[in-house]
């Protein structure tokens, strides 16, 4: 049970992808809600571009990749404010574009196919102490900035729109929920990989949104439940041989699967009671 | 209806004016050529047909559309440097009404730039929306989600939300829409004890007969303002069809104008052919209102067919 602990690479792996599955349902909580699952999706794209332009300029690829992911999460929401172009489709055409550029730039200088590989299914192998900071430091300034602005977070998700008029900065809400998205995509890239970013920061909101109605205790739920399937889906992993970022998911994805089964089969019951009830 | 004590257009300080503003969105004028000017104290209803800008008209106050020309001052700052602080209640349609949240955390949405530095909401805060929730009479539904609430109670909720920030502007984009009459009663009567206190309150309606008629003023919208003033001397036939594109008689109910039903389309016509040769008949209201084939002016042919107004008749 404890064999893989021996291992440095394996107990780096596990924090790190406990560390950023708290990451992800904490972010994945307002993604969801707001009805951005695609967001998490394309930025996760777009940040692949910003990182293999980052590795061929040999600059800082968390850096690079995080400031590319920053500014097409801005290029969106500037597309978006055109009334003819919905937010769905700038992000379909800005990221896809983004991720295009990658490709393009690997398929022409072929010398980092491997790291590349990484950096789309996620790999604890290479997760690094440094990494380790790096996602830490993120965590860190994530979660103080969302609890510190929980009120304008929440009202913003809520109803942008209307909050604006009792005052709420949303323009400033929305910049600096881009720039913590972009971050907390390329710290998690290493683990996840760019392909399954999207299904972390999804799945474990939307499970906990169907076990509460309460918006503090779906937080409190949706992280827990993203860091238990990261360390749990890391270390089914390692006995099953599959990459780190696929076990993570298809483990959330089960737990999603049995939490619909028990809320809708009680769902059910209580219709039945209510029914008989009024018989 | 009526509320106990009378309303008079009062105030000598305006709190809203628009000078010749052209608003809409992104490429799409919606109001042309708005002069108004609402003074501090004000109860003002908004009519008009669907899509005839009444919405645009509070979002335009509250800076939140395209100004295509024009000024729009609030409290005497112009809107387009800063948005002005007003309690705002959206239609209940606009609503997402999954999301997670309780009653009580919604009413303290309406205090989140009262202490913006702490991370959670202040004593006074929880305070202040336990009281607000008492006076409307659902503090004992505070920690329902809001889906599992009446409409009644849903409009009550958001009132709620915009009367916590304290507010001396209170803008309602159809507060009595979909709710029942008790309850349309009670919010009215809720509006018209706030609107004593001193709160400057413009709402949007469709209803004439039940809502509107009871405001101490009313501005009737289609693109432009038609016509504003006392029910009295704005619900009339004319005003009407400038403002919806259809006829909608009036008549006077004990010093009231109320807008008289129309016989439905096919029943008009069985009505047509039964008195037909006589037209003086009293039995056929629409007779004696018939104008004619009007072509409603501009924007109104989309208004042909307002919430409140008939069905218009082909000639």
């Amino acid at each position: 049970m404890l064999e893989p602990f021996q291992f440095d690479f394996f107990v780096r792996g596990i924090i790190a992808t406990t560390l950023v599955g708290a990451l992800c349902g904490l972010l994945g909580v307002y993604i969801v809600l707001r009805r951005m699952a695609y967001i998490g999706h394309g930025l996760a794209h777009a940040t692949f571009g910003g990182a293999v332009i980052s590795y061929l300029m040999s600059f800082n690829f968390l850096l690079g990749a995080s400031l590319w992911g920053f500014l097409s999460a801005l290029l969106i929401t500037l597309t978006a404010r055109r009334a003819t172009i919905h937010s769905d489709a700038a992000i379909g055409i800005i990221t896809t574009a983004s991720f295009a550029l990658g490709v393009a730039l690997i398929s022409r200088f072929r010398s980092f196919t491997r790291s590349i590989e990484a950096a789309l299914f996620g790999n604890i192998l290479g997760v690094t102490t440094g990494d380790l900071l790096v996602i830490g430091s993120v965590a860190i300034v994530a979660f103080v900035i969302i609890l510190a602005g929980y009120k304008f977070f929440l009202f913003t998700a809520f109803d942008q729109d209307v909050a604006r008029f009792y005052g709420v900065p949303t323009g400033w809400v929305d910049t600096m929920f881009s720039l913590i998205l972009a971050a907390v995509i390329v710290a998690s890239m290493q683990v996840m990989g760019v392909t399954l970013i999207a299904a972390a920061i999804v799945i474990p909101p939307v499970i906990a949104r169907l076990l509460t109605d309460n918006f503090r205790m779906m937080m409190i739920l949706s992280i827990t439940i993203s860091a238990l399937c990261g360390c749990f889906g890391i270390y089914i992993s390692f006995f099953i041989d599959v990459s780190s970022g696929a076990s993570v998911v298809l483990l959330s994805a089960l737990v999603f699967v049995v939490v619909l089964g028990v809320t809708s089969l009680r769902s059910g019951r209580v219709t039945g009671r209510s029914f008989t009830g009024g018989v | 209806m009526l509320h106990p004590t009378p309303h008079e257009r009062r105030g000598s300080t305006p709190i809203i004016r628009l000078d010749a503003v052209h608003a809409g969105y992104s490429a799409l004028l919606v109001l042309e050529n708005v002069d108004l000017t609402v003074m501090a104290g004000d109860f003002v209803g908004i009519l008009g047909p669907s899509g005839s800008g009444k919405t645009t008209l509070l979002r335009t106050i509250l800076g939140a559309t395209r100004l295509y020309q024009g000024d729009v001052t609030v409290r005497g700052a112009s809107t387009t440097r800063r948005i002005p602080r007003a309690g705002y209640v959206p239609q209940l349609e606009t609503i997402d009404w999954t999301f997670p949240v309780t009653v009580e955390e919604v009413v303290l949405m309406g205090r989140t730039t009262k202490s913006p530095l702490m991370p959670w909401h202040s004593g006074e805060d929880r305070r202040m929306a336990r009281d607000m929730l008492e006076r409307l009479g659902i503090d004992h539904l505070r920690k329902r989600q809001i889906s599992h609430l009446s409409g009644g109670q849903q409009q009550r909720a958001f009132l709620a939300r915009a009367l916590v920030s304290s507010p001396d502007l209170l803008l309602l984009d159809e507060p009595t829409r979909g709710v029942d009459i008790k309850t349309r009663d009670e919010v009215m009567h809720l509006l018209h004890d706030l609107n004593h206190q001193g709160i400057t309150i413009l709402m949007t309606t469709h209803e004439i007969n039940t809502v509107a008629v009871h405001l101490p003023w009313l501005i009737c919208v289609n693109g432009r303002i038609i016509a504003e003033g006392p029910p009295a001397e704005v619900i009339n036939e004319d005003v009407l069809l400038r403002t919806y594109g259809a006829v909608m008689p009036v008549i006077e109910y004990h010093g009231m104008p109320l807008v008289a039903e129309r016989p439905h389309a096919a029943s008009f016509r069985r009505g047509a052919s039964a008195t037909e040769g006589a037209p003086n008949d009293p039995g056929t209201m629409t007779e004696r209102h018939e104008h004619g084939n009007h072509s409603p002016r501009g924007r109104s042919g989309r208004a042909a067919h307002g919430t409140d107004g008939p069905p218009h008749r082909d000639a």
